[in-house]
């Protein structure tokens, strides 16, 4: 028998060290390079293509009626197709391990559980940020210099538009991670996920009644729309607002998912 | 050590486990055996912690196992060869597991070594065999070291070369003073490597006894006896405490008298016999014997002539 060589010491679960384990498991998938690859070449390719098309911004380029009003929305054009992107990504590092049986192992290496969760959303919300960061950061420098008279960084709204977008995206992605979690359904959680931020806001816009139309603000999509917008819209809510409302529907999919995880059946 | 006590779980109205109390001690390998859907495999995901009980306790050296702190050092499991990621290679799956508790890449390297998982380890797990996807659920339950493994057929999927390297694994560790908790629906494969039984039917407890024991118990055997003066014969040993019990003509099978003595009533009467075999019932018949009123998915055609 060749098991027990020397006495391995013996070291406790940790949160760091789980933060390190779901490190090791979001980078040794081929699909994790693939998805953010594309979420990436969304970003950018889209944004790009917006911008050239955009012109002198006396006569906006593309079909009439929805093209960009400013040159920097121009530049993040590609955001709603990146998002969805993220948002795969997140549902993919959850509900993947559900669907590959993956989660009995991780849950018997981790039988508290939850730290499991925490250690994903800390790996995802970093490694997102950065990478959403920089691609935002490329689109709008590049998709500026395409667009004559295109802002600069120091222009009014423009960090906030940059950090905000970085923000959406990482935020959708974590609704991903949270609906993964929930639903336990790589398709269920996607098609949800795509239902709230694309579906929601134009299906509340025709079912509910005028003297309600207050509500369309709050839904996820708006929100996110509130922070990252350049040029605020009289019925959106002031940036900060929509940036806490968009955190607390992450916030609440989170708890969801770690009620729905220490208290069901692995 | 495992220790369950009174544990049950249901699901609806369907009880899948059902006060189940049982020891398993160290050093020995102990046998879990049952037939499909006893319950044997919802026993060990509560063990772990993966499943929670309706009512009851499973411990692991003393405490259930979610609340050590350090659980893959007191227990390594292989619940089934799916619990990995397909898209994931084998050496990266048992680095995220070791990295949880800081397991050394050197011990990763170990227990591939020990499964013999070296030239695939750098493969992607979606393209293993059973049998390899077995030997990597073996190599993350002995990541940890542990005091206590608990194995879900095992040998599920492997050559007959696995089945014995599996076979002298389990008992070098219980050898080593380690508990081993093995399950199993084939008792031939038991008889070989476990020394003690837990056998439970429909969640239920059934037998808790050493493979000696329950071999005894089970070897009621019986002869069977032809003769061309089978009438006769019979009026000799027919009798209280014995059966008898015509299987043809000039054939029966007789229980409750030994061979020698047939015989010798026999010879005594002057009757010839021309056969007169023992049949000892085997270990498989005798478990599905025990377990007979607790199998799950009983085909039709045994359930019919019952």
């Amino acid at each position: 028998m060749t098991t027990a060589i020397a006495a391995l010491p013996r070291k406790r679960v940790s949160l760091p060290r789980v933060v390190k384990s779901e490190w090791i498991k979001f980078w040794s998938l081929r699909s994790t390079f693939i998805t953010l690859g594309i979420a990436v070449l969304l970003l950018i390719g889209f944004g790009l293509l917006a911008s050239s098309l955009f012109g002198d911004g006396s006569d906006p380029g593309g079909p009439p009626g929805n093209e960009p009003t400013d040159p920097i929305s121009a530049s993040f054009t590609g955001t709603n197709f990146a998002l969805l992107a993220f948002g795969a990504l997140g549902v993919l590092f959850t509900a993947g391990e559900y669907s590959t049986g993956m989660i009995r192992s991780s849950m018997a290496a981790v039988p508290k559980r939850l730290p499991v969760l925490w250690a994903k959303v800390a790996v995802f919300a970093a490694v997102v940020f950065l990478v959403a960061l920089a691609a935002s950061a490329v689109v709008f420098t590049a998709g500026q210099a395409l667009i004559d008279g295109g802002a600069s960084w120091s222009d009014p709204g423009v960090a906030r538009a940059v950090f905000g977008t970085a923000g959406l995206l990482t935020g959708s992605g974590l609704l991903g991670v949270g609906l993964g979690a929930l639903l336990r359904s790589t398709p269920g959680a996607i098609t949800t996920l795509f239902g709230v931020m694309f579906l929601l806001a134009m299906v509340a816009a025709l079912l509910i009644p005028e003297s309600w139309s207050d509500v369309v603000q709050y839904l996820p999509s708006e929100a996110g729309n509130a922070f990252t917008a350049v040029t605020q819209q009289d019925d959106a809510l002031s940036p900060m607002a929509g940036l806490a409302v968009f955190g607390g529907y992450i916030a609440a999919t989170l708890g969801a998912a770690a009620w729905r995880i220490k208290r069901a059946d692995v | 050590m495992i220790e369950v006590h009174d544990l049950t779980k249901r699901y609806g109205d369907k009880t899948a486990v059902d006060g189940l109390t049982f020891t398993v001690k160290p050093g020995i390998v102990t046998g879990f055996l049952g037939p499909n859907g006893s319950g044997k495999s919802t026993t060990m995901r509560m063990i772990l912690g993966l499943d929670r009980p309706t009512s009851g306790t499973a411990t692991v050296n003393g405490r259930p196992y979610a609340e050590h702190a350090d659980p893959m050092f007191q227990a390594g499991a292989l619940l089934d060869a799916k619990a990995v990621h397909t898209g994931r290679t084998a050496y990266h799956h048992l680095l995220a597991l070791a990295a949880t508790t800081g397991i050394a890449k050197s011990r990763v390297d170990e227990v591939i070594d020990i499964v013999g998982l070296h030239e695939v380890a750098r493969k992607r797990v979606g393209g293993f065999s059973l049998g390899m996807g077995q030997r990597l659920g073996i190599a993350s339950a002995l990541l940890g070291d542990p005091e206590v493994v608990i194995l879900d057929e095992p040998t599920n999927g492997l050559d007959p070369e696995g089945v014995l390297w599996i076979r002298n694994l389990m008992r070098g560790l219980a050898e080593q003073g380690r508990t081993v908790f093995v399950s199993s629906h084939l008792m031939s494969e038991m008889a070989l490597t476990a020394e003690h039984l837990i056998v439970i039917g429909k969640g239920r407890l059934i037998a808790d006894v050493s493979v000696s024991g329950f071999i005894e118990s089970a070897s009621n055997e019986s002869v069977r006896v032809r003769s061309p003066h089978a009438n006769a014969l019979h009026d000799l040993i027919a009798g209280p405490g014995t059966t008898v019990l015509s299987l043809d003509r000039g054939l029966f099978e007789v229980s409750g008298l030994s061979a020698e003595e047939i015989g010798d009533r026999a010879a005594a009467a002057g009757i010839p016999v021309h056969e007169l075999t023992v049949i000892r019932p085997s270990l498989e018949e005798a478990f599905m014997e025990l377990t007979k009123d607790a199998v799950e998915y009983q085909s039709a055609m045994i359930g019919a002539s019952r």
